[in-house]
């Protein structure tokens, strides 16, 4: 049938098959998460007991527990952050609002993103060789933390750069016009208008270390002891929860395993919800553009 | 008595060494990026050599013997560095189609609310602790593998069986990984398409699905492309995730052997290794770096490139 109207549409059936496999892909991806989360919360969840959360493993006490480990997580999370948002947040100022040097700023940005795409594994390889043997801090938490802070650092300077071309050029011409230095403008103006952008970023970051293990296991090393003193814990081996659930797993402790996953899972759910609330509060991508 | 004076001149003294130490400072910070590349970049190489000279360019790199710990030891890891090539090979051929579709939908088909609930769902599977897909890789995936074996290999004699810790097994495990990076880095690209070009071609009489395929899908081609680069180094730099769930036997990269990826080899023996074993290791460890390292400038000419037709 030759048909001349051009109002008759077409079927094709290719455009069909295109179609149901973009709608098969798309349902293939929730349906993985799907099975994930289901199949965690399935085994994780009749396993979950609150004596885990509070309890060290300990053959003499006859007890089972991550508390270390969560103790050990929260830490490097905090020291982590501690060393590499000064640096990364300095460092995207400097690129954003210092320099003029086209050169400069691209080299900056080649070697973030080199940063970014250098597997967690080397990182452990580099930290156990620099922080770990060559600056003598051994297997520690401080090791551990500031192999990651390096790892981070993409991610936080990045997340800052973009918060702050978000800032609207007239903020800064406004400052500086009315008699402002550059740090005092930058101090006063430009940070708490990119606080947002930034602070996503952070958790970002957060969510990151967080799920880290490769580059933990030969930094900080697999130790699950409860702290004996707050500050001299920095220079003793300490094991994420990652780690944790790596060693149980590898051991064919699925119930502890579980366990562990589900508190890992609802973590960096809860992370991910954080910034994105974060971000519609207060509208970090739309609102000055 | 010494007048005070008001003026805008004031403390111009202070005020302009505060200015100069801030800059410097964030000077600083910026410069800490570059210095770490390239303190990783030599720490590799310094400690991945020493093994290639004592042992030589074909004793490692070409050589297939891995018996590490043997009286006359052999430190081949030429099954190693193939089995990753393989391995990502094919979780790249697994994983593109699906991210490229679903990375369609995002952008161009799927209404608002559709489309919510996908980018939270990506945005999750992105968030899941590689460990956690390992965990899972081995009490869901390995089964299925080990039945799928049970009914190919039944009644065979050679065949060794690996109780589902196979590639294939790991591949699938990657393929899922590398997800998310495929499908956000391509949305993005699709959604850079300016929106003439889709008018144009509708207007000219096609359809939705051949707008996408023939107009919309090729001038994305750069961003879709440095995707796929990024998965591919996603995928080569996993550890944690297939360290238990390939098996962990050096061999070569059929679907149903027991491997040893590069990153499971650094992983599974730098606990106990020590002497030579260790640099080898080491070795591995700046093969990695090298690959890595070849996919990054594969991504910057990519992306200078896509700059230039722009």
């Amino acid at each position: 049938m030759n048909s001349t109207t051009i109002l008759e549409k077409k079927n094709r059936l290719s455009d069909k098959v295109l179609y149901a496999l973009i709608q098969l892909s798309s349902f293939l991806a929730i349906f993985i998460l799907f099975i994930i989360i289901g199949y965690i919360l399935y085994r994780g969840v009749p396993a979950f007991n609150f004596s885990y959360l509070v309890n060290t493993t300990s053959i003499i006490n006859d007890t089972v527990g991550i508390l270390p480990n969560i103790i050990n997580t929260v830490y490097i999370v905090i020291v982590t952050l501690l060393v590499a948002c000064p640096i990364g947040i300095g460092g995207a100022i400097y690129l954003n609002e210092y320099t003029k040097n086209k050169k400069f700023v691209n080299i900056i940005s080649f070697t973030t993103e080199v940063l970014a795409g250098i597997p967690s594994i080397i990182y452990g390889l580099f930290g156990m060789l620099f922080f770990g043997s060559f600056c003598g801090f051994g297997f520690s938490i401080l090791t551990g933390s500031l192999t990651l802070a390096i790892m981070i650092l993409p991610i936080i300077s990045r997340n800052t750069q973009t918060a702050l071309e978000c800032v609207p050029k007239s903020y800064r011409e406004a400052a500086l016009g009315i008699g402002a230095t550059k740090w005092y403008m930058i101090r006063t103006v430009l940070l708490p208008g990119a606080i947002p952008g930034i602070l996503t970023g952070v958790i970002l970051a957060m969510g990151r270390i967080v799920a880290e293990s490769a580059a933990l296991l030969f930094t900080a090393g697999s130790v699950s002891l409860l702290p004996k003193n707050i500050f001299s814990h920095l220079l003793s081996s300490g094991g994420t929860l990652t780690i944790q659930l790596y060693l149980e797993m590898a051991k064919g402790n699925y119930e502890v395993s579980f366990v562990i996953a589900l508190v890992l899972v609802v973590i960096v759910l809860g992370l991910n919800m954080l910034a994105k609330w974060i971000s519609r509060k207060f509208d970090v991508n739309e609102g000055n553009r | 008595m010494e007048k005070q004076i008001l003026s805008v001149m004031n403390h111009k003294k202070t005020k302009s060494l505060v200015e100069k130490t801030a800059a410097m400072i964030f000077r600083g910070c910026a410069i800490v990026s570059v210095i770490a590349v390239i303190s990783i970049t030599g720490y590799m190489i310094i400690s991945g050599t020493p093994a290639i000279f004592k042992e030589g360019i074909t004793g490692i790199l070409f050589s297939t013997t891995w018996a590490p710990t043997a009286a006359h030891p052999h430190f081949g890891i030429a099954y190693i560095i193939l089995t990753s090539i393989v391995g990502v090979f094919l979780a790249i051929v697994i994983g593109v189609p699906i991210g490229l579709f679903t990375a369609i939908n995002l952008a161009e088909i799927a209404p608002e609310k559709i489309r919510k609930v996908l980018k939270s769902a990506i945005e999750l599977l992105a968030g899941i602790p590689s460990v956690v897909y390992g965990l899972l890789g081995i009490l869901i995936v390995n089964p299925m593998m080990y039945k799928l074996e049970l009914l190919i290999y039944k009644g065979s004699k050679t065949h060794q069986f690996t109780g589902g810790a196979n590639l294939l097994s790991a591949i699938i495990v990657l393929a899922i990984m590398i997800l998310p990076t495929l499908i956000n880095i391509s949305e993005t690209a699709l959604k850079a398409v300016p929106d003439d070009y889709r008018k144009s071609s509708l207007a000219l009489g096609a359809s939705k699905i051949q707008t996408i395929f023939k107009v919309v899908v090729p001038s994305a081609k750069s961003g879709i492309m440095s995707a796929i680069v990024l998965g591919v180094g996603r995928a080569i730099g996993e550890a944690m995730a297939i360290l238990l769930v390939a098996g962990n036997a050096v061999s070569l990269p059929y679907p149903f052997h027991s491997v040893r990826f590069l990153t499971t080899a650094i992983v599974s023996e730098m606990g106990y290794a020590s002497g030579l074993h260790r640099q080898v290791l080491f070795t591995i460890g700046l093969v990695l770096f090298i690959f890595i390292m070849i996919i990054n400038l594969v991504l910057t000419y990519i992306l200078k490139r896509g700059d230039q037709d722009e």
